[in-house]
């Protein structure tokens, strides 16, 4: 069967270059036979790669070791549900799912537009087909995911236990999603500068997948946080690493763009601001990918070889020099209809976004492609760590928070001082309570984190008070009750009020970050049973050790051997608060040199972090006991040379007894973070507030009118 | 003042006040990075007091914990030469362990050499071919 | 070593069903020439003018797209209106911008209307009225339903 996923493979990389020149040829002969011919090649490239990924799935889920990626990364003591997530975690298997989510997408959106804009999207649809056409070739040439070696191992290696969360299932194909997504507007980009066709139409069809990018791209970047904070050991849900930072710069461009947007409909202006961001967003994706995927930057993710590394900087390379070239030689027709009239305008306001936007993007970057830099400057590699990150940022996030108050109530054109005083009193005004509250509540004079909470008022006072005015203007209009106007008001202005909630959101989350980074309590420490920590205002007690021998009470189902952890008393105050369990799961490995026993245990260990969560605050617990005490050493060595291969997991139901009758002082982790929960709150609210915006208004339905109403419309539009 | 040299103005103000900060920034980084080094290098030409990134394996048979602190040494991970003892406290990340690629920023006081808090990052092993976009046991 | 032939078998057979499946799908246009209407609007690249985007909705295919892109168009021309005149009652545009621009934009939508004229059954709101249509400000400054609020925006 590896067979016709290679089969497949060949393929795909045939259609893909008879694709590129048939709409090529289609677009410049005026043949739309071969456009649509052309058009047809992206249905077939997503039907061949769903061939292909279904294929490699089966071998995933019937565990066929035959295949090299499903050997390297399933075993049969994997659970089934991750086993079919293991798909992507290879370097093969991910460039598989890259390709498939381009292909469906591309497939979507050329469907959508398959009567709209002909020659924009032929040229798309070779832009598209020559992405498809790079993965695939990568494939075929560099890392082949259907390589099999006969005879099979009887046993694979396992999917790396950290990857062993319901979070981690979704983030790759979320976040994969977004990127490719990103390539979509892209393709219409360069396309729409191809044909010379920069126009409303081009907008509108594109604004939906440059939305739809953002939307994935965002939900991707927050379960990566998530996962970061409620799996990993080290409780941070951000660590400024190379990694992170690629998913978030486009998120950043997108970002730029879909607001840009909004003012070269309204008023033409900023259009090569737009196309700009649009390409950039795009190979701002295919940076991230190859950041990802070629280990040039050392970060802890040095997977792919060197090898992939060559082909990407050239794609790279490829899309700047051809989006410099396609603005450059296009800008007469990207003149802007109007001019800035004043610097205190919306307009001007949407610049600033721009600039804050793709400044903080620039600062991200910089930090992160710095060791390559340095290496190229000065001959030796050096990086910059997290503080440097912070220091540029959070000013930057600071005036960002603060614009998505302003851009909402700022006049268009030109604000005079009596419009100024009507649409910023209210916020301004919430923002100096907040102030007020905040130092008279005695908080600890940490100015960053104040200043964001003030911003954040000013935001909520903002948005408020256009969800109040608005309501107002919709009763006065249609003489509705308040709860009826306001939701007819948002049904009927989706992208306005949607985009609204979304700025909520996003004060909500900043909220959250500036509380948890700066008014954290930390205690690392080694603790003995019964021995108390204080972290904060609480107290935390070691009660008593845990142990467990899995895979028969595997609770959280991830396949572990054993797992040790601690009964933890969490009380504030003398008043009892919760009960935390965490432990620390130890997993298989496959080196022989550990002994039978020692294997069972000898893979790595994961950390399963405990906490009590709140509105106000996160107790954050992690352990790590300590398994190389002489004694238990000692049962481990004894058991690999005594016991028979098949009883080892005696030995180590011994040792979890051995654990708990004398246990050794562990290692704890122990963190109290306010408003943490406020974060994953506030991207829920992003993410309502995104999903009210782009939701398709019911009115789209086809209506026919009659003459008679088309007569009265007429009448009516026309009274001027 | 016109219009067209009122916008001219506005744009040459703004491109010069980013070209400024930009290159404030790029100053800056140059000057708070950490080179990355080898044990064998750093051995070269640790200065005290700088900070250094350290990238290694760590040396089997070198890990003690002693009270809150984790001493190890790190060797080439080519050569396996050149091993720098070091005392570190802070967030040890899970896959850490003897024979493990490590990442971690020292300094040197003394003759003895410190591990920065929290600054312990451990590279997953190769055998495990690990996720796309995953994993940060950064500090 | 018979299930192991079995399987390359299978595996040749659907490779080439796979081949000839994409080669029908990819050629049928080729092979059916496309109706009059496509071609008539085939555009040779570069022709468009740009920024118009009534000229692009003429540019694009038969009637039963034009239609559905003209309803595009006025949905999101009516959306406009709406837009500017929320802009308006919340303080943002001031009167006479106001009054430019929902003027230009009514002009549009009743191009629109006008391109899109064809005798169907009608769709009405509540009112009575072609549901959608914004109600001009004029018609309601003389129901007095434009407040003293509104007078002093801009």
């Amino acid at each position: 069967m590896a067979g016709l996923g290679y089969g497949c493979l060949l393929l795909a990389l045939l259609v893909c270059a008879y694709g590129i020149w048939a709409s090529i040829h289609g677009v410049r002969s005026g043949r739309p036979e071969y456009s649509e011919s052309g058009r047809r090649c992206v249905y077939a490239l997503a039907c061949l790669l769903t061939v292909a990924m279904a294929v490699l799935e089966v071998a995933f889920l019937r565990s066929d070791f035959a295949f090299n990626t499903v050997a390297d990364t399933s075993s049969r003591t994997t659970p089934e549900l991750y086993r079919a997530a293991a798909v992507w975690s290879s370097q093969e298997g991910s460039l598989l799912l890259w390709a498939w989510l381009l292909s469906m997408w591309s497939s979507l959106a050329l469907f959508l537009t398959r009567r709209r804009m002909r020659d924009v999207a032929s040229y798309a649809t070779a832009i598209l087909l020559g992405f498809g056409g790079f993965f695939v070739g990568l494939m075929v040439f560099y890392a082949n995911p259907f390589e099999t070696t006969h005879p099979a191992p009887a046993e694979g290696v396992g999917l790396d236990p950290l990857l062993r969360f319901p979070t981690m299932i979704i983030h790759p194909p979320m976040l994969y999603s977004g990127y490719t997504l990103c390539i979509i507007p892209l393709a219409f980009g360069m396309g729409a500068l191809l044909a010379r066709r920069v126009d409303a139409e081009w907008i509108r069809s594109i604004r939906r997948f440059a939305f739809a990018a953002w939307l994935f791209l965002g939900a991707g970047i927050l379960l990566g946080a998530l996962w970061s904070y409620s799996e990993l050991g080290w409780g941070g849900y951000w660590g400024w690493d190379a990694v992170e930072n690629a998913s978030l710069m486009p998120w950043l461009t997108g970002t730029a763009f879909l607001h840009s947007l909004m003012i070269q409909e309204k008023r033409g202006m900023l259009k090569v601001w737009n196309v700009s961001l649009v390409l950039a967003t795009g190979t701002l994706a295919i940076m991230g990918t190859f950041l990802v995927r070629s280990g040039i930057l050392d970060s802890i993710h040095a997977f792919g070889g060197q090898t992939l590394g060559v082909p990407f900087v050239i794609l790279i390379a490829l899309l700047i020099g051809s989006s410099i070239y396609l603005v450059v030689s296009r800008r007469d027709m990207l003149r802007s209809e109007h001019r800035l009239d004043s610097l205190i305008s919306r307009e001007s306001a949407f610049i600033a976004n721009n600039l804050v936007l793709v400044g903080l993007c620039f600062v991200i970057f910089w930090g992160t492609y710095f060791p390559l830099i340095s290496l190229a400057v000065t001959g030796h590699e050096a990086s910059v760590g997290p503080p440097w990150f912070d220091r540029y940022t959070v000013p930057l996030a600071l005036v960002l928070v603060l614009l998505s108050g302003i851009g909402p109530v700022i006049a268009w054109r030109r604000a005079t001082l009596a419009n100024l005083r009507r649409n910023f009193l209210v916020p301004l005004a919430v923002a100096l309570l907040t102030l007020l509250a905040l130092l008279a509540s005695g908080i600890p004079g940490k100015a960053t984190a104040i200043a964001m909470f003030c911003c954040a008022g000013f935001v909520f006072g903002s948005i408020g008070q256009e969800f109040f005015r608005g309501t107002r203007a919709r009763r006065a209009m249609a003489g509705e009750s308040v709860p009826v106007a306001l939701l007819a008001l948002i049904r009927r202005n989706r992208r306005r009020y949607g985009g609204y909630i979304v700025h909520l959101g996003i004060a909500v989350l900043f909220i959250g970050v500036a509380a948890s980074s700066s008014f954290e309590h930390a205690n690392q420490l080694s603790l003995s049973v019964g021995q108390s920590a204080k972290v904060g205002s609480y107290d935390i007690r070691y009660v008593r050790p845990t142990a467990t021998i899995t895979p028969k009470y595997d609770e959280a189902h991830t396949g572990s051997t054993l797992s040790l952890g601690a009964v933890l008393d969490v009380t504030k105050g003398g008043r009892h608060v919760a009960t935390l369990y965490p432990s620390e799961g130890f997993y298989a490995s496959q080196d022989a040199e550990q002994g039978s026993v020692g294997s069972l245990i000898g893979g790595q260990p994961v950390s399963h972090v405990a906490m009590s969560q709140s509105l106000t605050r996160n107790v954050w617990t992690a352990i790590a006991p300590d398994i190389e005490t002489p004694a238990l050493k000692r049962v481990v060595t004894t058991g690999n040379r005594t016991l028979p291969a098949e009883d080892a997991l005696v030995a180590i139901a011994y040792l979890a007894r051995a654990y708990l009758r004398d246990p050794p002082a562990a290692q704890f982790n122990l963190l109290v973070s306010p408003l943490v929960l406020w974060i994953w709150l506030g991207g829920l609210v992003v993410f309502i507030g995104g999903l009210v915006a782009v939701w398709p208004p019911a009115s789209t339905v086809r209506r026919r009118l009659s003459s008679r109403s088309l007569a009265r419309a007429g009448r009516r539009l026309a009274r001027a | 003042m016109n219009p067209a040299r009122k916008r001219r103005l506005r744009l040459v103000v703004a491109l010069s006040t980013a070209v400024v900060l930009a290159s404030a920034l790029i100053y800056t980084s140059f000057s708070a990075a950490s080179p990355a080094l080898t044990p064998s290098e750093l051995l070269r030409q640790a200065v005290p007091g700088r900070a250094y990134v350290l990238t290694g394996t760590v040396v089997a048979g070198s890990v003690h914990r002693i009270g809150e602190a984790l001493d190890f040494s790190v060797a080439d991970r080519a050569s396996g030469a050149d091993a720098i003892p070091l005392s570190y406290t802070g967030t040890v990340p899970d896959p850490f362990k003897e024979g493990r690629e490590v990442v971690v920023t020292v300094s040197k006081h003394g003759s003895s050499y410190v591990g920065e808090r929290d600054s312990l990052i451990t590279k997953c092993p190769s055998k495990y071919k690990t996720a796309p976009s995953s994993e940060n046991q950064n500090s | 070593m018979r299930p192991g032939a079995a399987v390359n078998i299978l595996v040749v057979v659907l490779t080439l069903g796979l081949l000839a499946l994409v080669v029908l799908m990819v050629s049928h246009p080729l092979r059916r020439p496309v109706d009059a209407d496509a071609d008539a609007d085939a555009d040779p690249a570069g022709a468009g003018p740009h920024g118009r985007s009534s000229d692009a909705a003429a540019q694009d295919a038969s009637s039963p797209d034009l239609t559905l892109t003209l309803e595009a168009e006025r949905e999101s021309k009516y959306s406009e209106i709406r837009d500017a005149e929320l802009d308006f009652r919340t303080g943002k545009l001031s009167r006479e911008d106001y009054q430019a621009i929902d003027a230009d934009l009514r002009a549009e939508a009743l191009a629109i209307l006008d391109r899109l004229g064809s005798p169907a059954a009608g769709a009405r709101d509540e009112a009575g009225e072609p549901s959608g249509v914004p109600r001009r400000p004029d018609d309601r400054l003389r129901s007095g339903e434009l407040g003293e609020e509104d007078e002093r925006s801009g």
